[in-house]
């Protein structure tokens, strides 16, 4: 027992990814949390889009299944689970069922890299952001597939639409990672890294997130990263492929009860996978905010009791509402459950108090607010926006970013070797 | 790769086809990893298998397929594809034993894994290569415009 401790304790304190120190057993544990986390985070995002649309939209959503709602996702997947599995009489049978599962596998496979901190990667390749972007590719072939393999007219134009804007808009996702990767070679060596966890690194090293670099050039490199994974994920306001109203749900028109929801599964997923890529390359990946601007003991003491106190706010919250609950015998259990639930994230906040346990969640706990952070804003673009019209979006990918990204490019490129542009002009 | 590349060519219908060729790829990207490049391997993915076949499976799903699955396949040829075969056969094996000679700083054997993959990609195609780069480029270039020549509708 007291062996077993140790090995744990030394191995928390190592400092390389589990899978630089090719040790098989923490990799399979550390997959494990990540898939868990990334399950749990789709479930939440359930209840938090619809929660946050409705209030955006001055109704209150689900209100019944749990208390305010909150076990709507598990009842949600309970339907899904028991829905009659359909597949179209002349649809081909084999790319029907491989299509969910490519698409699946490949928004899965990319959270093999995304750093939660210095060593909390499951592992870190050196080519790190290009596997994120060639896996996240994959996914446009699940698509074509799903709306082939369906045998009718709807799926297949918007497959073919959806996997149209989703391989322009790689074209600028790719243009704005590569002006945010040259950003790292402004260091003393001159050389840059893809690995994600280097691109951390090297904002850590030259004290500043890459948005703030050479104002506004990380700006709008950001920006241009922002409309491309919105539209890269097919979400609103570019969601023409898959809205209700204009082609019957798209590509997975034909799809019912479980294979729809790994397809829902795996959207989300890949919402999560470019914000993660978006945080890491603009937004400092790990770091707490000002990271040199307050530096010392003092402010890092300071920013270190903020996971406990969002925690305790959250809890807070849920307890506030208890008191706000209908005191009818019907809404008891309701009210029950939800102090309940406060008194779990109560503790939760409680735990993460201790100095052992925050001094290690630090990390974690930044990256996961800043991705969340980039949750809330895709659910405020789906609720405040308009949808583009299909020619309107081609334009926009094509005609906008594309020349925008190469602009910021050269720009960059240009701002950032120029002491050797100097040198090269006035001392030839 | 064997598996998926037999399949590439026994297959009646296209779809099929052209999922066995992302396989084959997919294989052909994990050859590079095994040879210490693996930025090569991950520009593989992205362009070939998540662009250039994106591309090869709209043509085929904007093609009518159920006329040419009917139609009968013949191999009648097969004396001449028997001989071209064995040809570019022995060339590979006779490349492969005696090649070492063939190119210059013997650069058939394999690269160590020092040097980082990417940086010694970068070095090689702006220095020793940059010439051989901004044709390739112009190639690409005068590909796009007649493209964008042959579909467009008027000027």
């Amino acid at each position: 027992m007291h062996e077993i401790i140790q090995y744990i304790s030394s191995y928390l304190t190592s400092d390389k990814t589990p899978g630089a120190a090719g040790n098989m057993f923490w990799v399979l544990v550390y997959i494990m949390l990540v898939f868990a986390g990334l399950s749990v985070a789709v479930i939440a995002m359930n209840w938090l889009e619809r929660k946050i649309l409705a209030h955006m939209q001055v109704r209150l959503g689900p209100m019944r299944v749990g208390p305010h709602g909150l076990l709507q996702p598990i009842a949600d997947a309970i339907k899904l689970l028991l829905k009659e599995d359909i597949v179209p009489s002349e649809a081909d049978g084999f790319v029907f069922w491989m299509a969910p599962l490519i698409v699946v596998l490949a928004a899965f496979t990319v959270f093999v890299v995304v750093p939660f901190g210095p060593t909390h990667a499951i592992t870190d390749m050196n080519i790190g952001i290009l596997f994120m972007l060639g896996v996240s590719s994959l996914s446009v072939l699940g698509i074509v597939m799903a709306g082939w393999a369906s045998n009718s007219h709807y799926p297949l134009m918007g497959a073919l639409r959806s996997s149209a804007q989703m391989v322009s808009y790689e074209i600028a996702m790719g243009l704005a990672v590569v002006s945010a990767v040259m950003m790292t070679s402004l260091n003393a060596s001159g050389t840059g890294t893809l690995s994600m966890i280097g691109i951390v690194q090297a904002q850590q090293a030259q004290g500043m997130w890459f948005i703030f670099k050479f104002f506004p050039l990380g700006l709008i490199a950001f920006f241009i990263f922002a409309v491309a994974m919105v539209a890269e994920t097919n979400r609103a306001p570019f969601d023409l492929a898959e809205a209700e109203s204009e082609l019957t749900a798209g590509f997975h028109t034909e799809y019912s009860g479980f294979r729809w929801s790994l397809f829902f599964l795996a959207e989300y997923s890949a919402m999560i996978a470019v914000s993660s890529i978006a945080v890491t390359l603009w937004l400092g990946g790990w770091l707490r905010p000002f990271p040199n601007f307050l530096n010392g003991a003092p402010w890092d003491q300071a920013f270190c009791f903020i996971p406990g106190i969002t925690f305790l706010f959250l809890a807070a919250m849920c307890f506030y509402n208890t008191m706000r609950m209908p005191k009818h015998p019907l809404f008891r259990v309701q009210t029950i459950g939800l102090a309940g639930f406060g008194v779990v994230l109560g503790l939760i906040g409680l735990v993460l108090f201790v100095p052992a346990v925050s001094v290690r969640v630090q990390d974690i706990f930044w990256f996961s607010t800043k991705v969340a952070g980039f949750m809330y804003v895709y659910i405020w673009f789906r609720g405040t926006f308009p949808r583009y019209r299909f020619d309107q979006l081609m334009q926009l990918g094509w005609k906008v970013l594309l020349p925008m990204g190469l602009g910021v490019l050269i720009l960059t490129a240009t701002v950032g070797l120029w002491p050797l542009i100097q040198q090269t002009i006035w001392h030839p | 790769m064997l598996i998926g590349g037999i399949l590439v060519i026994t297959r009646k219908n296209p779809v099929h086809s052209a999922l066995a060729l992302i396989v084959a790829l997919l294989a052909q990207a994990s050859i590079y990893l095994m040879l210490y490049a693996p930025f090569v391997a991950g520009v593989q993915i992205i362009l070939y298998a998540g662009g250039i076949m994106v591309l090869f499976l709209f043509v085929i799903m904007l093609v009518n397929v159920e006329r040419s699955m009917k139609e009968r396949q013949f191999n009648s040829q097969w004396v001449v594809g028997i001989i071209a075969a064995t040809a570019l056969g022995g060339l590979f094996i006779a490349v492969y034993t005696k090649g070492n000679n063939i190119f210059p700083n013997h650069a058939l054997r394999m690269t160590t894994g020092e040097a980082p993959n990417t940086q010694g990609v970068a070095i090689m195609l702006y220095g020793q290569y940059m010439f051989a780069f901004e044709i390739a480029s112009l190639l690409l270039l005068v590909a796009i415009i007649g493209a964008v020549v042959m579909a467009k509708k008027r000027i």
